[in-house]
């Protein structure tokens, strides 16, 4: 092989390598200034707008806090089954009515089963509504509606499911196999037999993943409806909350944490025994 | 009495049904009986106000009317206070959360962190994971006070569980070979994580933390509810004094935001991969 | 039987694929379509039953023009054509049962056919081509659960149960070994003169196609190059379809992995060395 000698030895000696060309680092560090002094300016606005005397108070209240809500007050538990209920019941209406609805959405949504690309577009628009609007404000607009009470949960937690389903789902019809529906269709099918046999059997493992995975979602949600009065356990966490009588916070706490745990388990176990 | 015949001889005879989802038919009865309780129980426990659905009925056609020509002016100073408060907010509590969870995320991989830091780290993830960003909310608020500073806290903090989990999960996965081209060189730990481990997790770690941006601009809407500022605060005041118009334009905002931040982030995301 | 009349499709990228295509096809023929990747084969089979659709001319299916047939009308049409698929295109979650009852959709109503209420003799017909094929006992089995010969079974007698006039074959053999490439086409063969049926079979492979086939069509960049006997394809003629290479199968076995060269020799050209 041969080996080409740098005759010029200066050259060598002051030989610079950067990972980066002039022009680029000045670049970077316009965008690292820009940030910084933007993130400056963001916590300025909220500093101003925060009254430090209570912040320098917070590891004291923190503390206070935690010594009012240890012990939790264990005999409150009799009181907190029938709302535990009513927070399972609202998570598993709500995830049923919403897959009701999220059903039809995704399909209309997906790009290869819509009947017409501004219905798409108008799908699209339901999923990305209900997906930007979180839960607890759906409750709050519906408990203006309807009412405190269970069913402005119900109703809160199907709308915010829609969006979520919806959107799971489209994207795994827009993945599917395009072989059989060819094959189908080749038989002369009708359009919806077209879905009902070539699409829905590929897309139905991940359609009851989604729904179990969106289940053990609304599980946790519901258990804080209650704060703005769409019903479950939350109403009795507001309750507590504004009598401050934290033990039974805590106590609801503990309720909640554990109903996670299990609904967790649960949507594992199932989701395993689908895939 | 009829032979009992097996599925391929009915089959032959043009008798043939799908095969059940569970063989054993006493199981079969039984879930469906369970289910069929289950669904009686909890809708006799449901009770609605029947005359209070229907009296919310006007309401709710004036809310959908709200939506067709909501008010953005009537408020406009609230909603903008709001609106730049929810959006500090964001920013800050993403990049300090991000920030955070580096540490806690690097502690909480196996392969990297000893074992009593991994568990430590597990522990903080696991807690910050549990519960909703609201009920932190409502901690944070009685321990810092009311406005911005008690929100930006809960996100930072439900953003270290967040990713920290994340990037964990990331770490983990990463190519052990070249680990093993780096340490042979020789180079100290910091530099092991800065040339082995850092530029394999770096893409994944920006997309994550956009898209995390995104959720909390959407939780920065929600925790206002309980005191810890954003634009959930001018909305629960607009619900509660029945302002839809408002309202409708606080949620129509909202929508747009998310939208953008979301079209932003896919952009961003395909940008660093 | 089938009529193809100068029948062209233009992608909508600007892609030519078929240009001024012309087959007739009587009743009980079988032809093999056979022609290098990308020469329009699969468009032109797909151009008959309309997956695709085409972009100039006309097929008729006995009377039928199906250029002309709106969505019911091209429904009807289809059931009287039976497509069997490169990759089975089976429904892999669904039973082999359900998968040849598929086949039946044509004929039946959407909550019929949800519900998989198939009618007594449809059942039974759909249990005599799964015995035919060899798969009565496997009735139940998911689809996922079939080897690939088993799976293009399920696939010939799912064309079968919509009582075709023709058959469309795409590449049949593509993801098999060579004996269940054999066996499958000669299935295919069989129930083809049992059933009296025409069929169109794109095929890669040349000796397949020219053990099995009653006549054979050569396409090239969309145009046919070749229609004719099996036996008067010669060398020259598999030149002209797929350009030059030594088609001698002597020295395929002997140098499988070399680079054929460029100029094949003059006097091995010369010869026409039959393919079988």
């Amino acid at each position: 092989m041969p080996v080409r000698y740098l005759d010029n030895s200066t050259s060598l000696a002051n030989a610079q390598w950067s990972a980066k060309t002039r022009k680029q680092q000045w670049l970077s560090w316009l965008t690292w200034l820009l940030g910084v002094s933007l993130f400056i300016l963001c916590w300025k606005m909220i500093s101003d707008n925060t009254l430090w005397v209570f912040v320098e108070d917070a590891p004291k209240q923190g503390a206070d806090l935690i010594s009012r809500m240890v012990p939790p007050q264990w005999d409150y538990t009799p009181k907190l089954w029938q709302p535990l209920w009513d927070t399972i019941n609202i998570a598993t209406f709500g995830t049923l009515l919403g897959i009701v609805m999220a059903f039809p959405c995704a399909f209309l949504a997906a790009r290869n089963t819509t009947p017409h690309p501004l219905i798409r577009s108008a799908a699209l628009m339901i999923i990305v509504s209900s997906r930007s609007i979180n839960s607890l404000i759906w409750a709050m607009l519906l408990v203006t509606i309807l009412g405190p009470g269970l069913l402005a949960g119900i109703l809160a937690i199907a709308l915010r499911s829609i969006g979520f389903v919806g959107k799971l789902l489209y994207e795994a019809i827009e993945e599917i196999h395009p072989t059989p529906v060819e094959a189908i269709t080749a038989t002369g099918a009708s359009r919806l037999q077209v879905m009902a046999y070539a699409v829905l059997p590929q897309v139905m493992p991940a359609f009851a993943g989604i729904s179990i995975y969106r289940w053990d979602i609304n599980i946790r949600e519901s258990t804080v409806l209650g704060l703005v009065g769409a019903g479950g356990i939350g109403l009795q966490l507001n309750a507590a909350i504004n009598t401050l009588a934290w033990d039974k916070v805590s106590m609801i706490f503990i309720l909640i944490f554990a109903t996670v745990l299990v609904s967790e388990w649960i949507s594992a176990k199932v989701r395993k025994a689908f895939l | 009495m009829k032979p009992l015949l097996n599925r391929t001889d009915l089959a032959r005879q043009g008798q043939w049904r799908p095969m059940p989802l569970i063989r054993d038919v006493r199981y079969r009865y039984l879930l469906i009986l369970a289910v069929l309780a289950y669904f009686c129980l909890a809708f006799l426990s449901i009770d609605v106000n029947w005359t209070r659905v229907a009296e919310g009925m006007g309401r709710a056609a004036r809310f959908l009317s709200a939506f067709l020509q909501p008010d953005f002016t009537s408020r406009s100073q609230d909603i903008i206070n709001g609106l730049l408060e929810s959006l500090t907010m964001t920013l800050t509590s993403t990049v300090i959360g991000v920030l955070l969870a580096i540490p806690v995320g690097v502690g909480a991989a196996r392969n990297i962190a000893p074992l009593p830091i991994y568990l430590f780290c597990r522990a903080i993830i696991a807690i910050s994971r549990t519960f909703q960003e609201i009920i932190i909310a409502i901690l944070f608020v009685v321990m810092f006070g009311f406005g911005p500073l008690a929100g930006m806290i809960t996100l930072a903090f439900a953003t270290v569980g967040f990713m920290a989990k994340l990037l964990a999960e990331d770490i983990e996965d990463i190519d052990e070979r070249q680990v093993e081209a780096i340490r042979s060189t020789g180079a100290r730990w910091l530099q092991l994580m800065n040339y082995a481990v850092q530029p394999q997790v770096m893409p994944r770690l920006i997309g994550l933390s956009v898209y995390r941006l995104d959720i909390n601009f959407r939780e920065s809407a929600v925790i206002g509810i309980v005191g810890a500022g954003g634009i959930g605060a001018t909305l629960n005041t607009s619900l509660s004094r029945y302002e839809y118009g408002t309202a409708a334009a606080i949620l129509i905002i909202i929508i747009a935001i998310v939208m953008l931040t979301e079209y932003c982030s896919g952009y961003i995301r395909r940008w660093v991969q | 039987m089938l009529s193809i009349q100068s029948l062209s499709k233009r992608y909508n990228t600007g892609d030519r694929a078929l240009t001024n295509v012309n087959i007739q096809i009587p009743k009980g023929q079988v032809v093999a379509l056979i022609g290098p990747s990308g020469a329009g084969k699969s468009t032109l089979i797909r151009c008959v039953n309309r997956l695709v659709e085409p972009t100039e001319g006309q097929v008729f299916l006995g009377d039928t023009q199906l250029t002309q047939l709106n969505n019911r009308q091209l429904r009807a049409a289809r059931r009287r054509m039976g497509m069997i698929f490169q990759d089975y295109a089976l429904i892999d979650r669904l039973s082999v049962m359900e998968n040849v009852l598929s086949g039946y959709l044509g004929y039946t109503g959407f909550w019929r056919s949800f519900l998989r209420r198939y009618p007594q003799d449809v059942i039974a017909e759909a249990f005599r081509l799964l015995e035919r094929v060899g798969l009565e006992s496997f009735i139940d089995k998911r689809a996922d659960a079939l080897s690939g010969g088993q799976r293009q079974r399920v696939g010939i007698a799912r064309a079968l149960l919509q009582n075709p006039q023709i058959l469309l074959v795409d590449e049949p053999t593509a993801s098999l070994d060579p004996k269940t490439s054999r066996q499958i086409m000669r299935l295919i063969r069989e129930l083809c003169a049992e059933r009296e049926l025409s069929a169109i079979i794109n095929i890669h492979d040349v000796h397949l196609a020219q053990q099995f086939a009653d006549r054979i069509i050569g396409l090239k960049a969309g145009e046919v190059v070749f229609d004719g006997e099996p036996e008067a394809l010669d060398t020259d003629m598999l030149t002209l379809i797929y350009g030059e290479e030594d088609w001698n199968p002597q020295t395929d076995t002997e140098d499988d992995d070399s680079v054929q060269t460029q100029t094949p020799d003059p006097i091995r050209m010369g010869a026409k060395v039959a393919m079988v």
